[in-house]
């Protein structure tokens, strides 16, 4: 790996953290699509910003971008308060006019201004390490690295600092607004916060990759885990883990960096959507599958202790009276048999002592509402489950 | 400790008024709620009863009127003041266990930037024992049903130890066990001279589980002790004639 290799994946590494952060809470309070409408909203406040500086990573030109992404916030809040329209369709209102307005800004004076649309919205990480910091003739490494780097920092210290007071908030906003921590403050932070992260990424990453690395590592996280914290750290580590391995996926497909980790964020996001534990695609159907068949076993037993006469505890009437398939009907005779609950003589199911209390504790639940109980009594009393 | 006259009033509502896009829900409201009563707020749909309680707590900007806690401005009163808003008023996929819940409930004490302790956390797990919830403390807070997560609340209230308790709801969409519990925790409440109000869905339940009692339907139509006040003729007032209807709903 060479110097430029190594500062690349440090500056898609630190953009991963200061998106993560913001994003985890985006997520959580569901407003993942408002860093769609800034990421796309502040190209004016960067385009005025240029035309003044003529320098993408000057301090004027972030705080202009800045201060437009948080207009968009505004912007959005004030067309849903009048209540005419929903949210999605303000933030939908919202943001390309904004991001239009910059268009026109640029294509006007394309003649004499060095920026281009695409570069905004894909960014160029490969040409990140050519623009460097040199300070007295030393060179301090890329530009884009200490403007990252600075976010990262105050990103990390708010969060180390309010923690607290984002929790609550984003939990309860009634509570928070209760006990004197103004919601509209924190949200404002966190929309500041946002835009800021938003427009010292985009020069280095492009507007893409920053909602890329906002939302799919928060939500992957989302899946796995039930603390915030853990939350918290999991998105920081899916969204390096997306920044490196999309480096390398560029590097060896000779590729686009930002479209490379973009899709490398996606295919994590999606392995973590299927196989996830509890929240995952396979586990929940599995879980479906489990129930179902637990469900037919609880209606046999109901079925075999309200009746006593022979022809109605037959094998085969299973599949003639209560009208199941022939596959399904020995999956649950086979369940049943297999946890003792029944047994079989001569073709007549009979419910042994154990299916007797099973099936009777079950009615007693079942005619109380209080079916939940169920789940917690097929732990005493499933050898297998279904 | 029962109402008797010479009682503080614990809260004080002067000409509240609040609108939504200039429509008031809620007209010219005064109202002195009396130290140490157990007092629902009852009125139909609509009624601004959450509004009321709302505005109270500086959630929401009333467009006239004032409010005062023990004689002073809720800003200045808040750590007399705890909240339950309504179950459904939050997010119970949110990544955070019962025992984080409850103890969001010490932040108020705390103030900004400042983090809970070993202090804060003891509180929380006695508060947990109190709703008989303590062997769920580190359960995550969707696999609550729906009774144990209005426990879960009312700890987060009763760990603000406040003098004075606000209760959107708290008997919706529990069971019958829950509910015992939750009014034998407030009648102790009441006991220990703390103030309680609570809006109230059950008309039924009224005389059983309160003391006082204000009618509400945009204007308040009364307020008082619940022996003297409910009665028919207040019922009908807030209620309309087919207030029998609300009753077996």
């Amino acid at each position: 790996m060479n110097s430029a290799q190594i500062e690349i994946q440090l500056i898609a590494s630190l953009v991963a953290i200061a998106c993560a952060i913001p994003g985890t809470f985006l997520v959580l309070r569901k407003m993942a699509l408002i860093t769609d409408a800034i990421s796309h909203s502040i190209l004016p406040g960067i385009v005025i910003g240029f035309f003044i500086t003529h320098d993408l990573s000057s301090p004027i030109l972030i705080l202009l971008a800045t201060a437009t992404g948080v207009l968009t916030v505004i912007l959005v809040e004030f067309i849903q308060k009048t209540g005419l329209v929903k949210e999605d369709t303000a933030i939908g209102l919202v943001f390309p006019a904004l991001f239009s307005i910059g268009i026109i800004m640029i294509s006007k004076n394309a003649s004499d201004v060095h920026l281009d649309i695409d570069a905004v919205l894909l960014g160029e990480l490969a040409f990140a390490p050519f623009d460097r910091l040199i300070v007295q003739n030393i060179d301090l490494g890329p530009k884009s690295l200490w403007i990252i780097g600075s976010i990262v920092m105050i990103t990390l210290s708010l969060l180390f600092t309010f923690f607290k007071e984002l929790k609550v908030s984003t939990f309860d906003k009634g509570l928070a607004a209760s006990l004197g921590f103004s919601p509209i403050l924190i949200h404002y932070g966190l929309m500041t916060v946002s835009s800021i992260t938003t427009v010292g990424a985009f020069d280095a990453v492009g507007a893409i990759l920053v909602i890329a690395l906002m939302i799919a590592p928060a939500a992957t996280a989302y899946l796995l885990t039930q603390d915030l914290r853990k939350m918290l750290s999991l998105a920081i580590l899916f969204g390096i883990a997306g920044a490196i391995l999309g480096y390398w996926t560029a590097h060896f497909l000779d590729a686009s960096i930002s479209g490379s980790i973009t899709t490398v964020l996606g295919i994590i996001f999606l392995l973590v959507y299927l196989f996830a534990k509890n929240k995952g695609l396979f586990s929940v159907l599995y879980r479906q599958k489990q129930q179902k068949i637990e469900v037919l076993l609880l209606t046999f037993l109901l079925h075999l202790n309200n009746h006593s006469e022979k022809e109605e505890r037959h094998v085969k009437h299973l599949t003639e009276h209560i009208n199941w398939q022939k596959v399904k009907a020995k999956t649950v005779l086979n369940l049943a048999l297999k946890n003792n609950m029944i047994t079989v003589e001569d073709k007549i199911v009979s419910l042994t002592e154990k299916g007797k209390t099973f099936t009777e504790e079950a009615i007693n639940y079942i005619i109380t509402n209080k079916d939940t109980e169920i789940e917690k009594m097929k732990d005493r009393f499933f050898l297998f489950r279904g | 400790m029962p109402y008797n006259k010479e009682n503080k009033i614990a809260v004080k509502i002067d000409d509240l008024t609040v609108a939504y896009d200039y429509k008031p829900v809620l007209w010219d409201i005064d109202l002195a709620i009396p130290e140490g009563v157990l007092m629902a707020i009852v009125g139909p749909n609509g009624a601004g009863k959450s509004t009321l309680i709302k505005a109270v707590l500086d959630i929401l900007k009333p467009i006239a009127g004032s409010v005062q806690i023990y004689g002073k401005p809720y800003k200045k009163n808040r750590s007399l003041v705890a909240y339950v808003p309504q179950k459904g008023s939050v997010d119970w996929d949110f990544p955070t266990t019962a025992l984080d819940v409850v103890m969001m409930g010490t932040y108020g004490s705390l103030g900004w930037i400042k983090r809970p302790g070993q202090k804060e956390k003891k509180a929380s797990l006695e508060a947990l024992e109190k709703v008989g919830m303590l062997s769920f403390k580190n359960r995550q807070i969707s696999q609550l049903s729906g009774g144990q997560q209005q426990r879960v609340f009312l700890a987060r209230a009763l760990v603000q130890n406040a003098s004075i308790y606000f209760m959107d709801e708290p008997f919706q969409g529990v069971d019958a066990t829950t509910e015992k519990a939750i009014i034998n925790i407030l009648k102790e409440l009441r006991k220990a001279s703390k103030t309680v109000i609570v809006v109230h869905h059950d008309l039924q339940t009224v005389p059983e589980y309160f003391d006082w009692v204000t009618f509400l339907n945009v204007k308040k139509i009364a307020t008082g002790p619940v022996k003297d006040i409910f009665n028919d003729d207040n019922l009908t007032k807030t209620y309309g004639i087919n207030y029998k209807v609300a009753i077996n709903q």
